[in-house]
């Protein structure tokens, strides 16, 4: 125990917060890259406008994200409301693929336009398919491409307020590491908040040390 | 393939003026020219990365930059309206403009490589251009085009540990294993010391007298030595205008033009 909390059920709130937002994030990977590769090397009149608004959406406060989810996912009206996802870790999945989305495709889109164009050019003159250079570009962009990723992951973990509100932050259900800290600080069980805290900032360390060492590496390339 | 008036110009600044120019099977045509003659421009035009501001290149029963048959069919695709310093993409062009992009093969100047191994690289225009090719036939052809360019012990290195001289011929092995119906090289042999020199040209000239495939190769060099040692013809570029153009030997020995008489003794030519 720690404080009024079992050890077991801590166990169980931080391997949510991982399955949550590692499922967000690999969804959001699956739409994000090619997206983000689409528009790092495409031209078209309306490209500095979509820019500007996966630049925005990148930003998007997590409160506002969960709102929007939430509206969708209400049974009382929302257009999805007949799927009952409302409180459940699938709601919880896609607040937070609403909130990484953009940042993976803001940041592939930098990191693959930021690639020398005579890569582009190489591929090209080859007699690549457009999506077979955006692969090829991809893939010499990889360490920009993970340490966006990884950015994504981060985000993730550390947001509290979409997760609350699509989720609940029901007991044994949908309540993740940060929702937990919250609860627990409210009530007085310093330790156990202190304790998902640390995990939280190790994760947080651990992610960032593989984001710095890819960006260097990347530098390079 | 030939040029039909072709011009390219950025803003008010005409770099590029050359009319016709035709480039002939089983033949090296050496382009020679001071820095800035629009010599990378003209291969730019050629592999389709740039596009003219006038005029037409042809090819193959395709014009560029119609990007549709010479006979006239319409297009039924997007036009493409690119900025200089982006390359057409090749999806919005059709079929036509990959058709064409994939008979030839462009080295340019400082060619880039890609992440991996020399072998990987090699093979990647095959694996475009060819992909029903199976892995042993693939490694076989990729295997005997780095023996000719004395790579043959670096299929398996990784790009970043090559030299430059390395990474030249691995570049020209990516295109040469295509075997393409047209070469366009960009200074292939600048700043590279005499033995890759001898490598590359002797590459070259081999894969310009293949009996079989006789690609038109078109070098740009500002090096007139070697202009005169490869080219079967040659021209003279200065300021985007062809000032003389003919048989190399003739070129050489008989100038017409007293640009050409200064440029081909070594003489710097405005």
């Amino acid at each position: 125990m720690v404080g009024s909390t079992p050890l077991t059920e801590l166990g169980g709130i931080i391997l949510l917060s991982l399955a949550v937002s590692g499922t967000a994030v690999l969804l959001s990977t699956a739409a994000g890259l090619p997206l983000g590769a689409l528009l790092g090397l495409s031209r078209f009149p309306a490209r500095p406008l979509v820019m500007r608004v996966v630049y925005t959406l990148m930003g998007l406060p997590p409160t506002v994200a969960g709102l929007v989810v939430y509206m969708v996912l209400t049974s009382q009206g929302g257009p999805l409301g007949s799927l009952n996802l409302l409180f459940t870790p699938a709601a919880m999945v896609i607040a937070q693929w609403v909130l990484v989305t953009p940042i993976i495709v803001g940041l592939v889109a930098v990191a693959v336009e930021d690639r020398d164009r005579r890569y582009r050019e190489t591929a090209t003159v080859l007699g690549a398919t457009p999506w077979q250079t955006r692969w090829l570009i991809l893939r010499e962009a990889r360490p920009a491409v993970f340490a966006a990723v990884a950015t994504g992951l981060g985000r993730a973990l550390a947001e509290v307020g979409a997760v609350v509100l699509v989720g609940g932050n029901i007991r044994y259900q949908t309540r993740v590491m940060t929702a937990a800290i919250m609860l627990e600080t409210r009530r007085g069980n310093f330790g156990a908040a202190l304790i998902l805290g640390a995990v939280l900032l190790a994760i947080g360390f651990v992610l960032n040390s593989v984001v710095y060492r890819l960006s260097a590496s990347g530098g390079r390339g | 393939m030939w040029t039909e008036g072709l011009s390219k110009s950025y803003g008010s600044r005409t770099v590029l003026d050359i009319g016709r120019l035709e480039l002939r099977r089983g033949e090296i045509l050496a382009v020679m020219g001071p820095s800035g003659a629009g010599k990378t421009t003209l291969l730019r035009l050629l592999a389709t990365l740039e596009r003219p501001t006038s005029g037409v290149v042809r090819f193959g029963g395709l014009s560029w930059p119609d990007g549709r048959p010479s006979e006239g069919r319409s297009p039924s695709r997007p036009s493409e309206g690119r900025s200089p310093s982006r390359p057409p993409d090749g999806g919005h062009g059709g079929g036509e403009l990959l058709a064409w992009r994939r008979r030839l093969a462009f080295v340019p100047q400082n060619p880039v490589l890609f992440t991996g191994t020399v072998r990987d690289n090699v093979a990647l225009g095959l694996g475009f251009r060819a992909p029903r090719l199976g892995r042993d036939e693939v490694d076989r052809l990729v295997g005997a085009t780095l023996e000719r360019l004395g790579l043959g012990g670096l299929a398996s290195a990784r790009v970043g540990t090559l030299s430059a001289g390395e990474v030249e011929r691995a570049a020209l092995a990516r295109a040469l294993v295509t075997r393409p119906e047209v070469l366009l090289l960009d200074e292939p042999t600048a700043n590279l010391d005499p033995w890759n020199v001898s490598v590359i040209e002797a590459a070259l000239a081999a894969a310009a007298a293949d009996p079989d495939r006789r690609p038109a190769v078109l070098l740009v060099t500002h090096n007139v030595f070697q202009a005169k040692r490869l080219g079967h013809r040659a021209a003279l570029l200065v300021a985007g205008r062809i000032v003389e153009f003919g048989e190399t030997r003739r070129i050489f020995e008989n100038p017409s033009d007293p640009r050409t008489a200064a440029f081909v003794k070594g003489e710097m030519v405005c």
